[in-house]
């Protein structure tokens, strides 16, 4: 589902005297639905940096990321639009929403946009945010207020909303109890389960062994660091 | 699929100074583009030029008509341009008063472009009125008021209900959330958000504000000096910006 080939990146940082730094070499690795690999390797080493690019967020300088058949480094903005709405999901590290919208709306938006009916896009949010043990009473507000944990939740609910078959997860554990950690995991192994293909960031040791098929170090990835 | 709207070159000069220059892009259906830069950069004046109220000196703005198909709005004799003007786009002004009539009530602003269409049932016209007031949050007990009476935010409110009541295809915005206090801006923006998803807008959006076009535009466009720097997704322009104009305006704004 998701293959990588040769992915190189560099930032160039016009205002502070056209610093360049090259922050990406070679990076290649396939992952098959229903597979799960995480990405390790420590801070800055680039970890987000190629789920970013995955997602196109980050802009690739050389190869190619091919998503569903669709190559991402080159795919106009709607097609990469068109394979967000459908394809693929992400669940960041922070959850950004419009201020004032319902909790229950921020996560039955991307059943929405989809073509689901209000009424069955409201019942999965309902029955995701049940799970994952947000109380009912905090449906209506807006998620802005909640706590961290509560935020990080509601952001997984709303990843998990839409059956996507390829999913980019960057910590979606890190600030949980063990109860809700819990859950996430199982929710995490019922995608895995359906075909999905998933790339992790996982700080969580034990999660990543329990979850992850595969590890892949991307320090191999960083030029000036490899082995 | 046909782009709704395809720019094509356009560019305006005033005198020896340039307005916009080289401009290009198509816009899809159910798209919202955003248009970001500093003042004078020529956002308002390539909007302008895409929605008839200025000329270009050069290039073509084609517009997928209903009837036609694509066909150059800037060459387009007047009356039919006019007609689009009322039916299938929407202009929605920064400052309400330039889009609202001040002198007469509510219910006459948002009905006045229901007769334009041809609507004549004036009780039907008053109902559509109070729709329309409902779902941009105007109590429907304000009707016959004067919009001199209300609120800035109420008049934005009042000025994208006149617009939309007519279920255009395209809606042209500029700086739609500027000049109004934050917790008003934050329900126009989930407003108009809701609307553009239910009614399959395409909306090109004209702002300073990079917050606005992160929760509004799919696709993002800068420019400076009249000329377009960077084009892309909305939030690998923000997150990744290449030019160094871009990334000048990405680090400096202020975090909350």
């Amino acid at each position: 589902m998701i293959r990588i080939e040769n992915v190189s990146k560099s930032f160039t940082l016009h205002n502070q005297s056209a610093t360049e730094i090259s922050v990406m070499a070679g990076a290649s690795l396939h992952v098959p639905a229903g597979e799960c690999i995480a990405l390790v390797g420590a801070s800055g080493s680039g970890k987000s940096t190629l789920m970013r690019m995955i997602y196109g967020n980050y802009l690739t300088a050389s190869g190619r990321i091919l998503v569903d058949g669709v190559d991402v480094a080159c795919a106009e903005p709607r097609d990469i639009l068109q394979l967000r709405r459908h394809t693929l999901g992400y669940v960041s590290q922070f959850l950004r929403v419009v201020p004032r919208v319902s909790t229950l709306d921020v996560v039955a938006e991307p059943l929405m946009i989809t073509g689901t009916t209000r009424d069955a896009a409201t019942a999965k949010a309902q029955s995701l945010l049940e799970r994952l043990n947000i109380p009912e009473r905090l449906w209506q507000l807006s998620p802005t207020t909640f706590s961290g944990g509560e935020q990080q939740r509601v952001n997984i609910a709303r990843g998990f909303a839409y059956p996507y078959p390829v999913m980019l997860l960057d910590e979606p554990t890190a600030s949980l109890d063990p109860t809700n950690r819990a859950t996430v995991l199982t929710m995490i192994k019922e995608a895995k389960d359906r075909g999905t293909a998933i790339i992790g960031i996982f700080h969580d040791h034990d999660a990543r062994d329990q979850i992850c098929d595969r590890q892949i170090d991307v320090t191999g990835f960083t030029p000036g660091l490899a082995a | 699929m046909t782009p709704l709207l395809k720019v094509q070159n356009i560019a305006k000069f005033y005198g020896n100074r340039i307005g916009c220059r080289n401009v290009n892009f198509d816009l899809y259906p159910g798209e919202v583009m955003g248009i970001v830069g500093e003042s004078g950069s020529g956002k308002s004046t390539l909007l302008n030029c895409l929605a008839g109220h200025l000329v270009p000196d050069d290039g073509a703005v084609l517009f997928d008509t209903r009837t036609d198909g694509l066909k150059d709005t800037v060459t387009m004799p007047e009356p039919e341009r006019r007609m689009l003007g009322r039916t299938d786009w929407a202009f929605v002004h920064q400052h309400a008063r330039d889009g609202l009539r001040m002198n007469i009530s509510a219910g006459g602003n948002v009905g006045e472009r229901l007769m334009a269409v041809g609507a004549r049932h004036y009780g039907n016209i008053r109902s559509d009125a109070i729709d329309w007031l409902g779902r941009v949050e105007i109590n429907e007990t304000r009707i016959d008021d004067h919009p001199t009476a209300f609120s800035g935010g109420m008049q934005q409110r009042l000025q994208i209900a006149r617009n939309l009541v007519t279920g255009p295809r395209l809606v042209f915005m500029d700086e739609p959330t500027g000049g109004l206090d934050v917790s008003v801006q934050a329900r126009l923006l989930d407003l108009l958000r809701g609307l553009v998803r239910e009614m399959g807008l395409s909306a090109v959006i004209v702002t300073h504000d990079l917050a606005v076009v992160r929760l509004l535009a799919d696709r993002l466009m800068v420019m400076k000096d009249g000329h377009v720097v960077e084009t892309g997704l909305t939030d690998q322009v923000l997150d990744d910006p290449q030019h160094a104009y871009t990334q000048l305006l990405v680090s400096s704004v202020l975090q909350v």
